[in-house]
């Protein structure tokens, strides 16, 4: 047993912190949280998305023969801990996924953007409510600049494209006159002004469960099919009885893509339950590199700072803040790698739960101790609190870690 | 990142389950918490029983009579020990993880041939003699003074804390011999025999209402100097040697304990309906997070400090140790806070176990380093923020 980092891992993470300052650096996060700058945010994603496939982080962990990096789960989490770290925007963990699983063309190189969407509960016997069937419906973040979105439901995992399709202008111009009759009763998916300004999100409604027969939509094939990498078969098929009637319809646009047509690459029953684990813990190290990035923060702020002749950080009231969140990063650390190695499910929702305690908190903390500058935009501690509450929000609150942990004593 | 054990640790494993299978059923019933001679006695048998086995002084050196396992050994040993229910390490705890180390480190050969063997077989019990009314946090403004006469030091001062003082055979003391030296540098470590003239203890009730603690007087106790361990005036560093180590792996079995408690508590609100609360519900399952990450944090420290006798180092470093320390104790107090309202008005009944571990629980964040001192440990010493007044 030795739980410490290889030096390979060490050598793999300190590459990705080089990287991400070379593509995504202070100047470049100063700019994209510029109110006042010029955006073009999906091009940006667009961009920033070939880099980042260039340097593989969406093939990480596909095998080496399919083009991938061929890492593990601990390696992954390292790396995604990078991109917390550096506040990096994007669907990172949805795009991943598709790229590492092989679930979507393009992913794994960069060159589509996959965004994702929470449908349904874990597994059985949560009393929670699945954000499934949640009244306020599911948020979507960058979905706009994405080319399909993963939507992983009750034991399934399905995908649609939204590029060229109904939804893709739904989303840009709200409801439109012409769709469908069978979509018209379901709203579109609605701007949300976000809290986060570099995590453009929407809001989509679920239909109930006896109303959501996908519609097909347009009879053309799926973005697999468009790109010519995919088999015609099954591909834009309209889906049958069964589980698919279930998932949410994302307004009724849209096509189900019943991702079975990757070649021996498909989700078998429980792989949805994998796939949302895994995207759990992977946002549980974002969590973490930004708990570890705002303890830092607080701490460089604590030297330099100085009140009544001394730097702050020689009084113990600001002392006992940072070490507090010492405290929160360490313990949350420890869960994250371990539920990365031994890729458990309990150890999956310790890790998130814990990794997202350590993110907000300490986010609050180092505002404090930034004082009147942490209430500024300009500080960016305020970018570090709003991303870890949305990632809060994904794949997992804590509400329903805490019920799964509960259960599982049992 | 690997949390699975060699072929050789895994074999260390089964052969320790399979001896503890056959020697648990032998054990003579557990005494009454309240007798510590009897508590003694039956600490000290299980010692000589682990002694005999080959398991005493798994984690110190071949050359002091221990077996000279790896960190991830020992952490082995408690777990499966404490998994299995055998007994704690008990009155057998100063000696076997404070006093006896430091001989081991730090005392002469004639020294280590004394004191060592009896530590290893169970035959004499240890306690420590290091805090004082004035001095508790800031263990260095000891003033229990030791003047040298001739071939012996006099000592007079008053001890505190001091666990098993009662049934204890020898002391290991901090006092100070030299007044005018910086506080660090005027401290000496002796062994104290209990039974000289001049020492007195007196137990000290607990919140609990135990009696685990005692103060000592000493009132001008005559101690060879042959007795002191390392260099006169050099006691504050002959301590420090091993005293990270308390921190480090101390609490291993309690964690697997607190694991058990909390499933057991769990069944138990499930079977008298408080299970339906949903706000006890979350508090038991951020609990199970809570002692998940702390088992894992331990497999960090024994990581770090395996690493760290691989090149020389001491034990557990600072930061994990103080992490671990202040994550637990808090976690801990929950724990019996939760097993409060899992029991409803059955937890004003002392006769009840989860109340008295309620009870007990209160000192977690005070012994062994109190929560602020951690704090202040991670700000200045591991974080590099200046020095507070």
């Amino acid at each position: 047993m030795d739980f410490r980092l290889t030096d390979d891992q060490e050598a793999l993470r300190a590459g990705m912190r080089q990287l991400l300052d070379r593509h995504f650096g202070p100047t470049a996060l100063r700019h994209a949280a510029d109110p006042l700058a010029h955006h073009a945010p999906n091009a940006e994603l667009t961009r920033l998305w070939a880099e980042l496939g260039a340097a593989g982080l969406f093939s990480l962990r596909a095998d080496e023969s399919a083009g991938g990096v061929g890492l593990g789960l601990p390696e992954a989490v390292l790396v995604f801990e990078e991109t917390g770290r550096a506040l990096l925007p994007g669907p990172l963990v949805a795009t991943h996924l598709a790229g590492s699983w092989g679930l979507v063309p393009g992913a794994a190189e960069g060159r589509v953007v996959v965004t994702a969407m929470d449908a349904g509960r874990p597994s059985p016997d949560v009393t929670s409510p699945p954000g499934g069937t949640a009244p306020d419906g599911m948020l979507v973040e960058h979905l706009e600049a994405a080319d399909a979105v993963l939507v992983v439901g009750d034991g399934e995992v399905r995908l649609l494209e939204t590029t060229g399709s109904d939804l893709a202008g739904a989303v840009k111009d709200g409801e439109q006159a012409g769709s469908p009759p069978a979509a018209a009763a379901a709203p579109a998916p609605v701007p949300v002004r976000s809290v986060d300004p570099l995590s453009p999100l929407h809001r989509v409604v679920a239909r109930p469960a006896s109303d959501s027969r996908p519609v097909a939509g347009d009879q053309e094939e799926g973005p697999g099919a468009r790109r010519g990498q995919r088999s015609g078969d099954g591909v834009g098929q309209e889906p049958g009885d069964g589980p698919e009637e279930r998932l949410p319809t994302v307004a009724g646009r849209g096509k189900w893509l019943p991702a079975v047509d990757v070649p021996g690459k498909w989700l078998p029953t429980g792989d949805a339950d994998v796939l949302r684990r895994e995207a759990g813990v992977l946002t549980a190290a974002q969590q973490l590199g930004s708990a570890r990035r705002t303890l830092e923060m607080a701490v460089g702020y604590a030297r330099e700072r100085e009140q009544f002749g001394r730097p702050i950080g020689t009084f113990q009231a600001v002392q006992h803040l940072c070490a507090g969140m010492l405290v929160r990063a360490q313990t949350a650390r420890s869960a994250v790698y371990a539920a990365a190695v031994t890729q458990e499910s309990e150890e999956a929702y310790a890790a998130k739960l814990l990794a997202d305690e350590a993110a907000t908190s300490n986010a609050r903390d180092c505002l404090q101790v930034f004082g009147g500058m942490g209430f500024t935009w300009e500080a960016e501690v305020h970018l570090h609190l709003k991303r870890a509450w949305l990632r809060a929000e994904q794949w997992g609150t804590s509400a329903a870690a805490e019920e799964r942990l509960a259960a599982a004593l049992l | 990142m690997d949390l699975t054990c060699t072929p050789e640790e895994e074999e260390f494993r089964a052969r320790l389950r399979t001896w503890l299978a056959r020697e648990l059923p032998t054990l003579p019933p557990r005494p009454d918490p309240l007798d510590w001679p009897a508590r003694r006695a039956y600490d000290m048998d299980w010692q000589r029983r682990l002694h005999e086995a080959g398991y005493a002084g798994l984690h110190w050196p071949e050359d002091a009579g221990g077996q000279d396992a790896t960190p991830t050994q020992h952490l082995i040993f408690l777990e499966e020990t404490e998994a299995a229910g055998a007994p704690y390490v008990g009155a057998g705890f100063v000696g076997l993880l404070h006093a006896g180390p430091t001989i081991a480190a730090e005392g002469t050969a004639e020294q280590r041939a004394r004191w060592l063997p009896p530590i290893l077989s169970g035959d004499q019990v240890w306690c420590q003699g290091f805090s004082e009314p004035d001095a508790g946090s800031d263990l260095a403004s000891l003033r229990t003074r030791a003047v040298r006469d001739g071939d012996h030091y006099v000592v007079t001062g008053s001890k505190i804390w001091t666990s098993h003082a009662e049934v204890a055979d020898w002391c290991e003391l901090l006092v100070r011999t030299d007044p005018e030296a910086p506080r660090h540098r005027g401290i000496t470590w002796l062994a104290l025999p209990m039974d000289a003239p001049g020492v007195t203890v007196r137990p000290l009730r607990t919140l609990a209402g135990s009696t685990e603690f005692a103060e000592v007087f000493l009132d001008e106790v005559r101690v060879p100097v042959t007795h002191r361990v390392g260099e006169e005036n050099d006691g504050w560093r002959v301590t420090m040697v091993t005293l990270s180590f308390e921190r480090g792996t101390a609490f291993v079995g309690e964690v697997v304990a607190c694991r058990r408690t909390l499933r057991l508590l769990a069944k138990r609100a499930r079977k008298t309906g408080r299970w339906d609360d949903a706000v006890l519900r979350r508090r038991l399952g951020r609990l199970n997070a809570e002692f998940t990450a702390l088992w894992r944090l331990i497999q960090w420290n024994v990581s770090e400090a395996a690493h760290g006798l691989r090149h020389g180092g001491t034990g557990v470093p600072a930061e994990g140790a103080s992490v671990f320390k202040l994550r637990y104790s808090h976690a801990r107090q929950e724990l019996y806070d939760v097993a409060a309202a899992v029991l409803g008005p059955d937890a004003l009944d002392l006769t009840r176990e989860w109340t008295r571990e309620r009870l007990s629980s209160l000192s977690y964040t005070i012994a062994a380093g109190t929560s602020q001192i951690q704090h202040t440990i991670l700000a200045e010493r591991v974080l590099g923020l200046p020095k507070g007044r």
